[in-house]
This record gives C-alpha cells, sequence and structure tokens, in this order.
C-alpha cells in the first residue's frame, strides 16, 4: 500500500505523517487521536508494503526513529514514537 | 479505522482465541487487558499475523516473515514478563498487570525493550546472559536443564516440554540452560 491521505477539516502548516501497523493496538489509537482531533494527515501501514516500497518506507521510518519501532508520527519537524496523547496533541498545537 | 465495535461484530475465531487466552493467562497468574475491544482487536491482528506468516507475531512489531528471525517475538515475546513487571504492560498491553487494570500506571505505549540487533537483522539464539551465577570447576548433572525464555520455567529433563506449562509457550521458545 502506498500513502494514504485522511482529509482533515483542518489542514495544519506542519505536514503529519503517520508509519503504523495495521495490526497494532496504539497504531490504531494514534488514528483515532488524530481523527478526533480532524487535522490532515497522511499514514502508511507498514506491515502491508512489500518488496521496493516497504524497503523505501521503512528506510523512510528509520530515519525518523532509529530504534525502528512504531507507530512513528511525524509533526513538521518533531517525532513522536509510541502512541503517546499528551505529545502528539502538544506537537500538534492542541 | 475508528469506531467502537461490538464484540459480536469480530469473527467466531478472534472471540474464542479471546477466550482461550484469557483462562490459559488466569491459569499461569497473568491478565489479559480487561479492554475488551482493544484486546480483541489485537487478537484479530494475531489470527492476521498467524495467517499471512504461520504463526503468531506480535502484532505491535513489523515481522521479517521468517520465523527463526521473529521467533522471540512471537505471542507471547519474550520480553512480556519483563515488561509487565517494569511498566505494568507488554508491549502491545495484551498482557496487563493489576496495577495497569486498576490505573495506577499509566495506559500508553511503552519503549521496546527488543534489542536493537534483533530489530535490525532477526533474533538470533544466544548464551544465557552473562549476569547469572558462575559455576566453577565441573558441573555434572543427570539431566540438562531447558528454560522458557517467556516465563523463565525451569525443566530437567531429556527435551524441552511441548508447551510450557506455565506460560503455553510452544517447544522452540525453550533453550538449554544448564
Amino acid at each position: 500500500m502506498a500513502f494514504v491521505r485522511v482529509p482533515g477539516r483542518r489542514p495544519l502548516p506542519k505536514k503529519v505523517v503517520l508509519f503504523a501497523l495495521s495490526t497494532c493496538g496504539w497504531c490504531r489509537r494514534t488514528k483515532e487521536l488524530l481523527n478526533e482531533v480532524e487535522i490532515e494527515y497522511e499514514y502508511v501501514d507498514v506491515d502491508q508494503c512489500s518488496g521496493e516500497e516497504r524497503e523505501t518506507i521503512t528506510a523512510m521510518a528509520r530515519r525518523l526513529n532509529p530504534r525502528g519501532n512504531y507507530p512513528i508520527l511525524q509533526i513538521g519537524d518533531q517525532v513522536v514514537v509510541g502512541y503517546d496523547p499528551e505529545r502528539i496533541r502538544k506537537a500538534l498545537g492542541e | 479505522m475508528s469506531g467502537a465495535r461490538q464484540p459480536e461484530e469480530f469473527a467466531p475465531e478472534v472471540v474464542r482465541l479471546h477466550e482461550r487466552l484469557r483462562k490459559e493467562a488466569e491459569a499461569g497468574g497473568y491478565r489479559l487487558n480487561p479492554d475488551r475491544e482493544f484486546t480483541l482487536r489485537l487478537i484479530e491482528g494475531l489470527l492476521a499475523n498467524e495467517k499471512r506468516y504461520g504463526y503468531g507475531c506480535c502484532p505491535c512489531r513489523l515481522a521479517f516473515g521468517e520465523k527463526a528471525k521473529d521467533l522471540d517475538v512471537i505471542c507471547p515475546c519474550n520480553y512480556r514478563d519483563a515488561d509487565v513487571a517494569e511498566f505494568g504492560a507488554c508491549y502491545c498491553a495484551l498482557y496487563v498487570s493489576e496495577d495497569w487494570i486498576a490505573g495506577r500506571v499509566p495506559q500508553r505505549s511503552i519503549p521496546e525493550r527488543r534489542p536493537e540487533r534483533f530489530v535490525d537483522h532477526g533474533y538470533s539464539a544466544e548464551a544465557p546472559s552473562a549476569s547469572g551465577t558462575t559455576v566453577k570447576g565441573e558441573l555434572k548433572l543427570p539431566y540438562p536443564v531447558w528454560r522458557c525464555q517467556v516465563c523463565g520455567y525451569l525443566a530437567a529433563r531429556d527435551a524441552p516440554p511441548e508447551v510450557c506449562p506455565v506460560c503455553k509457550a510452544k517447544q522452540d521458545r525453550f533453550e538449554r540452560f544448564l
């Protein structure tokens, strides 16, 4: 799969990109939080990618989080690893 | 993606596995996350992994898709007990502690305990940790001792048991301990 754009009612000046796993509960919670605040974001479920696309996407994810665990949320120049609602809201300027 | 799902909206195999895991957990002194929807969704992910990889890899970790490389993160993973003890929940929050259930520890994701080299290159069996007791001289035992890498159960017998009697991990999760 490629990146999926979720249109929000409030496009942010910052780019919001989520690297997630389709089966992970914390990744889902992160998506739910982003939906709840209605911002525009893009996500990709890395486990649903294969071949060259997967290599490209995991390399992008690794640059943001060298430890290689998910979810990885990029908000502008900030990166939040794991489901941490307070940090996510703060980075979004909520 | 969002919205609460009722238990009847999950496939019967998901509900059945949830019930079996819950019983096994409680028999072994563990607790499944009581948030039924969160837990059913994790179990759905676990079954999805079993179907696509052939084994129930952790739903919250990116699998290599080769059993030998993912062996330490087949659920229950090798890191569950240490994570439940330190953070009140395993990495996925499928298994949790009484403190977690009571809300005495934060209900959020925890750091990754799996060593970075395993995340990068996959699991590889290694010698028991150097922090253990050093046995001096020649140790003569009538049987080899096998250790369950998930829960630490020890069995002195010719071969490890097919299934760990405590945590139900399969035979391939045992290592030679002595």
